[in-house]
């Protein structure tokens, strides 16, 4: 049993050199001397130029079917083109949600009128989504969800909170998942997915700072806002089973382990090239760390297109990624002795900072590290 | 791909049935006190499993770098107590410079970077070979060594046979012999004697050694992970199984992560191995990553296992003080790890992404 968990080797398929050198030159055309503090925001960084100019070269979408402005390429294609877009700190937050897990949400379970209205201009890089989740007492615990909403005429009537909801200011769409029946002895059921129109009378977004104090989490606040029908996503009821699907992919992509690369960069940089043993010997293991992980989310993205679903595994990817990610900062300050500040000149304090400041969500988001570990524990058969 | 996936799920089905017959408690205990498991040795050499990479035409299997990927896993795995991966090198080494393989438990030298012996001419015709090598695998079990030794005109490898050195016993944690061999003027034949070739030399064996000792521990990882989730399944406290307390739950999720990703880097070793791809940056990677999830899964492995896994009769300490062993043994961590870091500190930033893609210039 000790491959309990599956890690098959992939090889990446031969497009994926020319892809990459492509998304380099983009890279180096669109950002140019990209400051590092900049870079360290990740994929929180918004622009909607940038995301237009990704569709523009058939980036965003890519493994959607042609007839809705997809591009049918693989998804381990799509993988090297978002491990370079990372690595470089590419400010991909405009489109991230839309074309991580709502565009897929509605491939798998959205009705043709939905399909053929959104995804293509999701893939153009002009439309952009939120995830509707959590609320206040809701937060691991999805099943506790209370936002409520109740058939009226034409459709569905909203009332309750969200909240951490990631760009809902900047976003057009949410993916609501709300309570429409009794929750049943599973807990699991009355859930039901929706797709709300962010400019609805009696929506309310109201924003949450960040520790950076930066505003990119809000609270969205539902008073009888009204969904027509045929903004139900799947099945009334279906919701759980929608939701759980969805994170799987969630959990194992580059982004979660590369979150910290900025500081990673800068840490070489600073160390010089012939840095002393102590800094050697730490960079070596970031390194051993960084490669192992890489080819673990890379193998579970080639089961992914196999068609096998690794949940199991991509929970396992994302502890030890966020765990990385959270240790890089931590050892980046033990190595070079310096004093964090937000948007200083030097690009590895404010790098640092930018990621020091935001690592505490690394094992939050997408799932807390005490349920991955419990996904894990499952896996192992223990619950 | 999928055709070979079957074939090694074969290997490892017949692999686990060897072991699992061939390596008991009592074999264990014997080779700790000092006899060599002949049967278990005579089983793998029977099964051809002893010189997975060298052609058949040179008495080998004639196989891949996944075959020796899976055989020197469940010989971890089932701590079995024999040079398997020490021979498979010896064989690569003797192959390579086109010497005559021995049959038999085979052993190399030097296994640390810092030691060197030196081939001489001797007066009477033939060589002489000087020098002294310590923590040397199996070194007085061994049918024959594969030695590395510098002359005057070049780095040779030289197959010696016992005899005619002084040995002084030494062993690792785990009971298994790490000798120290001293060569005075040991007398070589010219036959025994060919040229390394190209990109075979101490780095290259070191380098090699580490990639099998990883693979062994990614072995021993996976089964003391078995041993432990079974054990918090059957030993119960406060009226329930310990695998039912959540403390307990996420510690094992965590020893699995490390299990998984020593895996993955042993995985990927093997690959470059199998691909000639870059096996000093990928090898030097594994060997610092499994090392690093010996530690921990070792740790969480006696944590979980509590007093009964302390005692000698548990049968956990057979996996897990070879953890201990070798993690240390042909480079530990911080060894790789520097390495590793001044290479990439030596490319400098904008190659380290390049560098961990494999798409550097």
């Amino acid at each position: 049993m000790g491959q309990a968990f599956r890690f098959d080797p992939v090889d990446l398929p031969p497009e994926a050199a020319g892809l990459r050198a492509d998304v380099r030159a983009f890279l180096r055309e669109q950002l140019g001397e990209y400051p590092a503090g900049r870079r360290a925001h990740s994929w929180s960084g918004f622009s909607p130029e940038f995301s237009q100019a990704m569709g523009r070269r058939g980036w965003i979408a890519m493994i959607w079917p042609k007839r809705y402005g997809g591009h049918e390429r693989s998804a381990l294609e799509r993988y090297v083109m978002l491990e370079e877009m990372l690595a470089a700190g590419a400010p991909v937050g405009a489109h991230w949600v839309a074309d991580r897990q709502s565009g897929p949400l509605l491939l798998r379970f959205g009705t043709e009128e939905q399909k053929a209205f959104f995804l293509p201009k999701i893939a153009a890089g002009d439309c952009y989504f939120c995830i509707g989740m959590s609320e206040p007492d809701s937060g691991s615990d999805l099943a506790a969800a209370r936002t409520r909403a109740v058939r009226v005429e034409g459709g569905w009537r909203v009332n309750g909170t969200k909240i951490w909801t990631s760009n809902a200011h900047h976003a057009h769409y949410m993916i609501l998942l709300a309570r429409t029946g009794e929750a049943g002895d599973d807990r699991h059921g009355g859930l039901s997915q929706f797709i709300v129109d962010l400019k609805t009378p009696g929506l309310q977004i109201r924003p949450i700072l960040d520790l950076a104090g930066e505003h990119h989490f809000n609270e969205v606040v539902f008073e009888d806002v009204f969904v027509p029908e045929t903004r139900l996503v799947g099945t009334e009821g279906g919701g759980w089973q929608q939701v759980t699907s969805e994170l799987a992919f969630e959990r194992s992509g580059p982004e979660r382990i590369l979150s910290a690369f900025a500081v990673l960069v800068e840490l070489v940089r600073a160390a010089g090239p012939a840095p002393d043993q102590r800094v050697a010997v730490a960079l070596g293991r970031l390194t051993a760390h960084i490669a192992t992980l890489r080819r673990m989310s890379l193998s579970v993205a080639g089961m992914l297109q196999a068609g096998i679903l690794p949940d199991k595994e991509a929970a396992v990817v994302k502890d030890l990624g966020t765990l990385f990610e959270q240790e890089v900062p931590e050892i980046a300050r033990s190595l070079i002795a310096c004093e964090p500040e937000l948007g200083s000149d030097e690009a590895f304090v404010a790098a640092l900072s930018r990621t020091m400041l935001y690592a505490p969500s690394f094992s939050i988001r997408g799932g807390t590290r005490e349920i991955l570990r419990g996904i894990i524990a499952r896996g192992l058969g223990l619950r | 791909m999928s055709e070979m996936s079957e074939n090694h799920d074969l290997l490892r089905h017949s692999l686990d049935r060897l072991f699992t017959q061939q390596v008991n408690r009592p074999v264990l205990e014997a080779a700790e006190a000092g006899t060599f498991p002949t049967a278990l040795w005579s089983a793998l050499e029977e099964a051809g499993l002893t010189l997975p990479m060298v052609p058949a035409e040179q008495g080998g299997a004639g196989g891949t770098a996944f075959d020796a990927l899976a055989i020197v896993r469940a010989a971890g795995s089932h701590a079995a107590p024999v040079p398997l991966p020490e021979t498979m090198l010896a064989g690569w080494l003797l192959w390579a410079c086109g010497l005559k393989i021995p049959a038999g438990p085979l052993s190399i030298a030097p296994v640390r970077p810092e030691e060197n012996l030196t081939l001489s001419a001797n007066a009477g015709g033939g060589f002489r070979l000087d020098g002294r090598v310590t923590r040397i695998p199996w070194g007085r079990d061994a049918r024959a060594l594969a030695v590395l030794a510098t002359a005057p005109d070049g780095l040779k490898v030289v197959l010696v046979e016992p005899g005619g050195f002084a040995l002084t016993p030494a062993r690792n944690l785990a009971g298994e012999p790490r000798d120290t061999l001293t060569f005075t003027g040991l007398a070589v034949k010219p036959g025994q004697v060919a040229p390394a070739p190209a990109g075979v030399d101490g780095a290259a064996l070191h380098l090699r050694g580490a990639v099998m000792r990883s693979a062994q521990m990614a072995g021993a990882l996976e089964r003391s992970l078995d041993f432990t989730v079974r054990y918090a399944g059957e030993r119960s406290q406060f009226g329930r199984p310990i695998g039912r307390f959540q403390a307990v739950q996420q510690q094992l999720a965590i020893f699995a992560g490390q299990t998984a990703a020593a895996g993955r880097a042993v995985d990927a070793a093997f690959e470059a191995l199998a691909a000639g791809g870059d096996i000093a940056f990928v090898g030097a990677i594994a060997k610092a990553r499994v090392g690093e999830a010996a530690g921990q899964g070792a740790a969480i492995a006696h944590q979980v296992h509590g007093a009964m896994g302390f005692t000698r009769e548990h049968a956990l300490h057979y996996g897990t003080r070879r953890l201990w062993s070798w993690r240390d043994e042909f480079g530990a961590e911080s060894y790789w790890q520097e390495a590793l870091g001044r290479r990439i500190a030596a490319a400098g930033a904008e190659a380290f992404w390049p560098l961990l893609t494999g798409t550097a210039d």
